[in-house]
C-alpha cells in the first residue's frame, strides 16, 4: 500500500485523558489560536481559501469561499453554527472526534468567529448522544477559564460566546436550513433557498454553517499553514479527512488519511474483509450515496474520481457488505429510514418514499413483480431533483443502484418466493458461530 | 402507563398530565428556564431545551409541560406541540426510566441487530415504544447513532453500548430492570436515569464528562496502525509556528485593525424582523468584509 494515514486531528485520541485541556495544550492546542489573533480577518479568510478545504459535512464546498459570501459588516450580528448533528447512515467521524478531542472543534470555531466577525456561536449537536454533549459542554467551560472564550480575548478586545445545544432525534435537521429552523425552536423544516445562509440564516442573520470536521481542520491549517494542506490529498480535493469503515471487515473503525486514499487500501489496512469473504457491495458516502460494488476498489477516494465513477464522496461513511448480504434487504432498510426521518414538507419525498418503502418490502419477501422492480425506478425519477431538498434525493440512491448493479438480485426473490439469503450468515455474531461448528 | 397516544398518532394529554406543578417544583423550573433562555439571542430558541427540561421533570413532555413552554416563550400551546411532535425524543406519554434503543438501521441490522432487536423484544413483552409494567425500560428501535465502526450498537439512556449480541442486551436491560449500575461501552461510569439524562440534554451539566474513555478501540485501529507503521502527518510547511510578520504587517498596511471585530449579538433583531435594523455601532472604526 502506497498511502499512509496521516493522524492529525486523531494523533492524541489515545490518550487516556485525551478530551482535556491540558492534553490539547500539549499537543500543539491553543497555539493556532495566537496566531490567528495577530493576523487580519481577510487573511484567516485567504488562508482558508488558499488551503482548499472542502466542506467535510457531505457536500464538499469550498470552506473559505463559503466564509467569504458573507454580506459586508452591517454592524448587527452574524453567527457561526457548527453542524453536529451526525445521523447519516455510517456516518461516525465527529462523534468519535468530539468525545476524544472536543479543544480542536473550539478552537477552531474561535478562529473561525474571529474571522467572519461572529460574537456568538452555536454548536448543534445530535441529542442522541449524551456523553458528547457532556464533553463538549465541559471544553467550552474549559476555554471560558482559560480565556480564550468570554469578553475581550486574550486582550484584543474580540468577544466570543459558545452555545452547545442538543437537538431532539430527526436527520432532517443536519440539513442546514432546517437546522436553523430547529435551533429557532420550531419544526426542523428546510427553508426554500436562496437567500442561503450566508445572507439570511440564524434570526435571518448572515450565518455560516460548517460541519464539525470543516471547522476542527482550521487550527491545524493556520498551525502550519495551506500549502502544508495542499501537500497532502489531490489537486481539488486537498488535505486529509477521517475515513470511517464499518461492517464486514477484521478491524472496522477511523483512517485518517490524505483525500484520493482508496478502499483497497483502506481494506488492507482494516485487516481486511471479515473471514476472507468476498466484498460485494458498499457505500463511499453514507446512505445517501449510490452504492458501489468491487469494481470499484481502485476509485480514488476524493470528490472528482467518486463523483466520476458515479457517486459522491459524502462523508467517507464507507459501509462495507460481503457476499452474505442481501442487498434488497440492505436498500429496504435504509429506505424505511428515509421514509420515517422524511420531514413531509414536500410531496415527492413525503409521498414518494413512502410508496418506495411498500414495494421494497414486497420485493424483499419475494412478492409483486419484475414491473415493480422498474416502478421503483420510475418513483426514485420522480423524486429525484424535484424534492425540495437533498433528504429526498439522497432516498433515492441506494435504489437505483442497487437495481443498476444488482437486478438479477431482485428478480432472484421473485422466482423463489422469498429472500435467498441466510441472514444470521451476515451477523457480527456470526464468525463465532462459524468457527465453532468449524 | 400506555394508551395516551391515539392510533392516528395524536398527542391525547391525560387530565393527570395536565394537573398544576406544586409550588416548589415550578419555582425551580422558572429558575432553570430562565437560565435556559439567558443562553439565547431569542428566547425561541430556548424551546428545544425547554422541553427536555420538562421531560427531566414529568418524564415526558405532558400538558403541563407544553402550558409552561408556551407561557415562558409567548407562544401558543399548539405551536409548542407542533414542536414536540416533530422529533422522536420527546417522548408523547410517560417513559420508562430507561430507554433501551436497539439500532436497526441498516448496518447495524445486518450485524445482528435485528436478532437483537426480536430476543429482546421477546424477552421483555414490549414493541417498539412500549414500556415495560414496571415502569424501568422503554423499547425503541432508534435509526443509525454515529458509532457504525462498533455495530451492532445498542443505546440506553443515549449512552452508547458497543458491539452488542442477544445475549449481552438482555442481560443489559436485566440488569436495568434489577436496578443495578451499569457500565456502557463509551460515556459515564454508569448509565443516568432517563430524566436526569434529560436534564443534562437541558444544558445542566452533571459533571461526569471526565468519566470514561476519550476513545473506545474502533476509534483508534488507524491510530494504532499508524504508530506502529511510524506513520505521520507530513511536517509542518512553509507557514511556522511563529507568527509570520509579514502578514501581520500586511493586513495593518490593508488598514485593518487585528482583533477587532464587527458584529455584535446583541440587541439582535427581532424574531420575524427583517435584517439590518439593528441601532447598534461596529465596534471598529473602519468597515471590512472579507469578501
Ligand atoms: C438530509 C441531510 C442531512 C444532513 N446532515 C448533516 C449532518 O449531520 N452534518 C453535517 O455536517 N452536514 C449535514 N448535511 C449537510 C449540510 O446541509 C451542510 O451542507 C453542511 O453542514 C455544510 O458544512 P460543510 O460545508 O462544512 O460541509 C446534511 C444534508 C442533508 C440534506
Ligand atoms: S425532500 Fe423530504 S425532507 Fe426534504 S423538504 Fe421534502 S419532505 Fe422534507
Amino acid at each position: 500500500m502506497s498511502t499512509q494515514l496521516s493522524p492529525i486531528l486523531t494523533k492524541f485520541w489515545d490518550h487516556p485523558q485525551s478530551w482535556t485541556l491540558k492534553t490539547y495544550e500539549a499537543n500543539e492546542g491553543y497555539a493556532a489560536l495566537k496566531k490567528a489573533l495577530g493576523m487580519s480577518q481577510q487573511e484567516i479568510v485567504a488562508m482558508t481559501k488558499d488551503s482548499g478545504l472542502r466542506g467535510r459535512g457531505g457536500a464538499g464546498f469550498p470552506t473559505g469561499m463559503k466564509w467569504g459570501f458573507l454580506p459586508p459588516p452591517d454592524g448587527g450580528p452574524r453567527y457561526l453554527v457548527v453542524n453536529a448533528d451526525e445521523s447519516e447512515p455510517g456516518t461516525c467521524k465527529d462523534t468519535p472526534l468530539m468525545m476524544a478531542a472536543p479543544h480542536f472543534l473550539i478552537e477552531g470555531m474561535i478562529i473561525t468567529s474571529y474571522a467572519i466577525g461572529c460574537n456568538h456561536a452555536f454548536i448543534y449537536i445530535r441529542g442522541e448522544i449524551v456523553h458528547v454533549y457532556r464533553r463538549l459542554m465541559r471544553a467550552v467551560e474549559e476555554a471560558y477559564a482559560a480565556g480564550h472564550l468570554g469578553k475581550d480575548i486574550h486582550g484584543t478586545g474580540f468577544d466570543l460566546d459558545i452555545t452547545v445545544h442538543a437537538g431532539a432525534g430527526a436527520y432532517i435537521c443536519g440539513e442546514e436550513t432546517a437546522l436553523l429552523d430547529s435551533l429557532e425552536g420550531r419544526r426542523g423544516q428546510p427553508r426554500l433557498k436562496p437567500p442561503f445562509p450566508a445572507v439570511a440564516g440564524l434570526y435571518a442573520r448572515p450565518t455560516v454553517v460548517n460541519n464539525v470536521e470543516s471547522i476542527a481542520s482550521v487550527p491545524p491549517i493556520l498551525l502550519h499553514g495551506s500549502e502544508w494542506f495542499k501537500d497532502m490529498g489531490t489537486e481539488k480535493s486537498t488535505g486529509f479527512g477521517i475515513f470511517s469503515l464499518s461492517g464486514h471487515v477484521n478491524r472496522p473503525g477511523q483512517f485518517e488519511a490524505p483525500l484520493g486514499i482508496t478502499l483497497r487500501e483502506l481494506l488492507e489496512m482494516a485487516g481486511g474483509m471479515r473471514g476472507g469473504k468476498k466484498l460485494k457491495f458498499w457505500t463511499p458516502g453514507g446512505s445517501s450515496t449510490p452504492l458501489f460494488t468491487d469494481e470499484h476498489l481502485d476509485v480514488p477516494l476524493d470528490f472528482e474520481s467518486v463523483g466520476a465513477a458515479g457517486s459522491m464522496l459524502g462523508t467517507r461513511a464507507l459501509q462495507i457488505f460481503d457476499e452474505t448480504t442481501c442487498v434488497v434487504r440492505a436498500v429496504e432498510r435504509w429506505t424505511d429510514f428515509y421514509k420515517h426521518e422524511s420531514c413531509g414538507k414536500c410531496t415527492p419525498c413525503r409521498e414518494g418514499t413512502w410508496w418506495l418503502s411498500q414495494i421494497l418490502e414486497r420485493l424483499e419477501h419475494g412478492q409483486g413483480s419484475e414491473a415493480d422492480v422498474d416502478k421503483l425506478l420510475d418513483i426514485c425519477d420522480n423524486i429525484l431533483g424535484r424534492s425540495f431538498c437533498a433528504l429526498g434525493d439522497g432516498a433515492t440512491s441506494p435504489i437505483t443502484s442497487s437495481v443498476q448493479y444488482f437486478r438479477e438480485e431482485y428478480l432472484e426473490h421473485l422466482r423463489l418466493g422469498h429472500c435467498p439469503f441466510d441472514r444470521d450468515a451476515s451477523s457480527y455474531f456470526a464468525s463465532d458461530k462459524e468457527s465453532a461448528s468449524a | 402507563m400506555t394508551t395516551d397516544q391515539t392510533a392516528s398518532g395524536h398527542l391525547t394529554v391525560s387530565a393527570e398530565s395536565k394537573s398544576p406543578y406544586p409550588a416548589d417544583v415550578l419555582a425551580q423550573l422558572h429558575e432553570d428556564a430562565a437560565l435556559v433562555i439567558a443562553r439565547y439571542p431569542q428566547p425561541r430558541s430556548a424551546l428545544l431545551p425547554l422541553l427536555h427540561l420538562v421531560q427531566s421533570v414529568d418524564g415526558y413532555v405532558s400538558g403541563r409541560g407544553i402550558a409552561l413552554c408556551a407561557e415562558l416563550l409567548d407562544l401558543e400551546t399548539a405551536e409548542v406541540s407542533g414542536v414536540a411532535t416533530f422529533y422522536t425524543q420527546y417522548k408523547r406519554h410517560p417513559n420508562g426510566e430507561f430507554t433501551v434503543g436497539v439500532c436497526t438501521n441498516t448496518l447495524c441490522a445486518i450485524m445482528g441487530g435485528d436478532q437483537i432487536w426480536e430476543s429482546v423484544s421477546d424477552h421483555l413483552g414490549v414493541g417498539h415504544d412500549e414500556t415495560t409494567s414496571d415502569g424501568k425500560i422503554t423499547l425503541e428501535r432508534v435509526e443509525c447513532n454515529a458509532a457504525c465502526d462498533y455495530a451492532p450498537v445498542v443505546m440506553a439512556n443515549w449512552e452508547f453500548f458497543d458491539n452488542q449480541t442477544r445475549e449481552s442486551t438482555i442481560e443489559l436491560v436485566d440488569d436495568l430492570r434489577a436496578g443495578r449500575s451499569v457500565a456502557p461501552t463509551r460515556g459515564a461510569r454508569s448509565v443516568s436515569t432517563f430524566k436526569q439524562v434529560s436534564r443534562v440534554l437541558a444544558g445542566f451539566s452533571d459533571g461526569l464528562a471526565d468519566e470514561g474513555v476519550g476513545a473506545g478501540p474502533a476509534s483508534l485501529v488507524g491510530l494504532r496502525l499508524a504508530h506502529e507503521h511510524n506513520w505521520k502527518a507530513p511536517g509542518r510547511g512553509d507557514v511556522g509556528d511563529e507568527h509570520s510578520p509579514d502578514a501581520s504587517a500586511a493586513g495593518q498596511a490593508g488598514g485593518l485593525t487585528p482583533g477587532l471585530t464587527s458584529s455584535t449579538d446583541t440587541p439582535s433583531n427581532a424574531p420575524d424582523e427583517r435584517p439590518g435594523q439593528t441601532p447598534t455601532t461596529p465596534t471598529t472604526t473602519t468597515a471590512k468584509g472579507d469578501t
